[in-house]
């Protein structure tokens, strides 16, 4: 863009794409109020005049924040003081611009889809598109913005939490919000607004402050984000729908934080990584008080738990001791191989070609809910008014369970095996010659991680209710490293969102199902063009991917100094 | 204090090593010469086994000390700071000292050796927040140096400290080698730049494809004709 525009050009011009853009953006607000399509069936029916829909409602906040940015500071920069420098009032109205134009499309084209043909694009739908176009096109022709500086305004440490509090409340409102969208079409349009909005938001310097206030703050944001976690449930009104689709988010980001201590922090790449979760569920399923358990020994469930990951962490210890020695390709290849020996032997303990254990390819059906001192799993509770289901119990459970992995995973991170792990994934032969014990580190880490697929796995037999051989397969390990290689390598908040992006898009859009590997591998290639270290970045591996990359060092370099070191001398920052 | 004998060691089936044996004396600083390919680097890694011998023993303070797994020979007081550095880019440098102490448990200690590295090199300790990767060639060398140090080593053997450097870090580098044999540290260096190694040495080695060819001590040698030829740039 700026190539083409010089900036003489768009300082002169820059009265008339002013109005230009102001003229769109208002004929995009204007669009809300009139009806987009014929037919009631597209995007949860936006054929109302003067009504809009909770879609377009939602939606006006792009256009919206698209006026302000281009008004506000036309009005009068001086009467803003010193925020009217802090934000980068142009460039953040042109990415603003740019994802209205995005998400219009996005949604005419659902409501073409779904009624089949362009025809049934009402006028709404036409304005909005000639109003995000007339925006698209006005807003690059106005002078380049500084860099924000919002993000080094000196704010209080109350506002601070309430930002984060905030934050995290809209993050509740909006995930149920979104979750809510039944079809496709609505579910891809609010995605994208949102998508737009944080993209506008990360122009005009909030996220910077966010993610300092959020450094800042960080017992504030780790209770307010379980707090949230938590509150989830209350936002469904007793649907199980989403909170299956929640539930089962949570046993894959588990499984996804285990295989990040190996992968992200010590760097070892294990592509077999699904069979400790299926050890775990396999070990939960045989113990359990299911008819088709095959040994008679049902141990109460915090017992099983215990036992499921120390089968997991042997197995860990039995493919790593004679692996964990030679290095990297090797290693990836060996535990491929051992993913699908677990499934084929899961197959084969049926009897036949070997003791029943597993009943074969049927597997263990049947499995009880779990009951803790009289709290029935399988029942409905109702919990200040509102109905808590069967997975929102799983849900919670799960959510302890990550709780306690993440202490866990920050507090190794932290400490001297951590240091030691991330010291093997740098450089294995310095590492060695400290005087770290390469092969006990990586065989720990690799146990541990198995430890803790295994539990999610116990849990996971009993919300599955039935545990089979082909539910872990191969394609399931590539997409446990998928979640960690696309969140961020070596931290928890990256990871988590990860795993929702890759277990929430696919139950979202089951009409691509076909094409879902297609996108992932779409998905996996961009990342890797423009963000190699995945969406949230370990600050230790922005370096490795960027190191040539002199201004980024600088400013890592700056940051460091700047907050970091003062915030947490002795912790250097927590990546969450 | 440390002994190499008949010393073999291969990569496969070339032989890297062929049968070297030498001595390293309490409170000595002993270098080993030689071109690329001699075999220095290899013998300095067999040593913190990091590689395995094929043959030939080696004994430091009267045990035996091949076969060891690297992390003994550390906790045993060899400390290396390998050939290219090989530091912890993406680490601090604080991390890296502490990275260095590894096998040590004695965490005010480590400390009080930390803040004796960065007395030894400022640079280090104004910057000690910052990955290490971002230091310039010398002030890496320096870390690698004083990573080494922070396990307290009874025998620190240095891979071509100087490798890269401009003369005057090569001569701050040669001058904290002095000033760490004053302290009662004994020294392996490994090094291509013989005059600088030579005019601190008390004894040197010269290795050719795997073998010594002749030692004595380092002034003998700066002034031997062959050594002169071969390393020195004389006619």
């Amino acid at each position: 863009m700026k190539a083409l525009i010089s900036d003489e050009t768009k300082v002169r011009f820059r009265l008339p794409a002013r109005v230009v853009s102001v003229v769109g953006a208002l004929a995009v607000i204007a669009s809300v109020f009139l009806p987009w399509a014929y037919g009631h069936e597209a995007l949860d029916d936006v054929t109302f005049t003067g009504a809009p829909s909770p879609l377009q409602s939602f939606f006006l906040l792009l256009p919206g924040l698209v006026l302000l940015l281009l008004v506000v500071p036309f009005l009068g920069k001086q009467r803003l003081g010193r925020f009217a420098k802090a934000i980068a009032w142009n460039t953040s109205a042109r990415t603003g611009s740019l994802a209205t134009l995005a998400t219009v499309v996005i949604a005419l084209a659902a409501i073409a889809i779904e009624l089949k043909g362009l025809i049934n694009i009402e006028i709404g739908g036409w304005v909005a598109f000639g109003g995000a176009l007339l925006a698209a096109v006005g807003t690059p022709l106005l002078p380049d913005s500084p860099e924000p500086t919002l993000d080094r305004v000196k704010t209080p440490k109350w506002a601070q939490i309430v930002g984060i509090v905030a934050m995290m409340a809209a993050v509740l409102f909006l995930a149920s919000f979104a979750l809510n969208q039944t079809d496709a079409g609505s579910f891809l349009t609010f995605g994208a607004l949102l998508v737009g909005v944080v993209l506008v938001l990360r122009q005009l310097g909030v996220l910077g402050w966010l993610s300092i206030a959020a450094a800042n703050n960080n017992r504030v944001l780790v209770l307010s984000a379980f707090v949230v976690a938590y509150a989830f449930p209350f936002t469904q009104n007793g649907s199980d729908a989403n909170m299956s689709i929640a539930s089962q988010v949570l046993i894959f980001a588990a499984a996804a934080l285990g295989l990040n201590i190996v992968v992200g922090l010590v760097g070892l790449l294990d592509l077999g990584y699904i069979a400790f979760l299926g050890a775990g569920a396999f070990t939960a399923a045989i113990l359990s008080e299911s008819a088709f358990s095959t040994v008679d020994f049902h141990p109460p469930f915090l017992v099983t738990v215990l036992i499921s990951g120390v089968v997991a962490s042997l197995l860990g210890l039995l493919i790593g001791a004679p692996t964990l020695r030679v290095s990297g390709d090797y290693l990836a290849i060996v535990t491929l191989a051992f993913g699908e020996i677990f499934r084929i032997t899961m197959n084969n303990l049926d009897g036949n070609d070997g003791p029943n254990l597993t009943n074969g390819s049927n597997g263990i059906s049947g499995i009880p809910d779990l009951n803790f001192l009289g709290f029935d799993f399988g029942q409905a509770h109702t919990i200040f008014g509102v109905e808590i289901g069967r997975f929102a119990n799983y849900y919670w459970l799960m959510l302890m369970v990550i709780a306690l992995i993440i202490v866990v995973f920050m507090n190794l991170n932290y400490s001297r095996i951590g240091r030691g792990w991330v010291a093997i994934r740098e450089d294995e032969l310095a590492a060695e010659a400290m005087g770290v014990n390469t092969f006990a580190l990586k065989l720990l880490a690799f146990a541990g991680g198995a430890f803790l697929a295994g539990v999610a796995g116990a849990v996971k037999a009993h919300h599955d209710v039935s545990v089979t051989p082909d539910q872990y397969v191969f394609l399931e390990s590539a997409f446990l490293l998928a979640a960690v290689v696309l969140g961020g390598m070596g931290t928890v908040m990256g990871v988590l969102i990860g795993a929702t992006i890759l277990k929430l898009l696919p139950e979202k859009l089951r009409f691509f199902s076909e094409y879902r590997l297609l996108l992932f591998g779409l998905l996996m290639i961009v990342m890797m063009q423009f963000r190699p270290e995945g969406i949230i970045a370990d600050e230790r591996r922005q370096l490795e991917f960027h190191g040539e990359d002199e201004q980024l060092a600088e400013e890592i370099e700056e940051e460091l100094i700047t907050h970091h070191t003062h915030l947490f001398p002795e912790r250097k920052g927590f990546v969450l | 204090m440390l002994e190499v004998k008949q010393m073999v060691v291969a990569y496969g089936r070339v032989n890297a090593v062929k049968g070297i044996s030498f001595t390293v004396e309490k409170g000595q600083v002993v270098t080993l010469l030689g071109t690329n390919g001699a075999g220095k680097s290899t013998t300095l890694r067999a040593i913190s086994g990091l590689i395995k011998l094929v043959s030939g023993e080696i004994w430091f303070e009267g045990e035996r000390l091949d076969g060891l797994a690297a992390h003994k020979v550390v906790e045993r007081g060899i400390a290396q700071s390998p050939e290219g550095r090989r530091l912890f880019r993406q680490m601090t440098v604080e991390d890296n000292l502490k990275l260095g102490a590894y096998s040590r448990k004695d965490g005010t200690a480590v400390k009080a050796d930390m803040d004796r590295v960065y007395d030894l090199f400022p640079v280090l300790g104004e910057r000690r927040q910052e990955a290490a990767g971002l230091f310039s060639g010398g002030e890496q060398q320096m870390l690698a140096i004083g990573r080494a140090m922070m396990s307290r080593p009874k025998l620190l053997m240095l891979d071509e400290p100087s490798m890269g450097l401009s003369p005057i870090m090569t001569q701050t580098i040669m001058t904290t080698i002095r000033e760490l044999q004053a302290e009662g540290v004994t020294i392996l260096l490994v090094e291509q730049n013989a005059q600088a190694a030579l005019s601190l040495a008390d004894r040197g080695y010269v290795l050719e494809v795997g073998q010594i060819m002749f030692s004595d001590s380092g002034r003998a040698l700066l002034g031997d004709d062959r050594v002169r030829r071969a390393y020195l740039g004389a006619d």
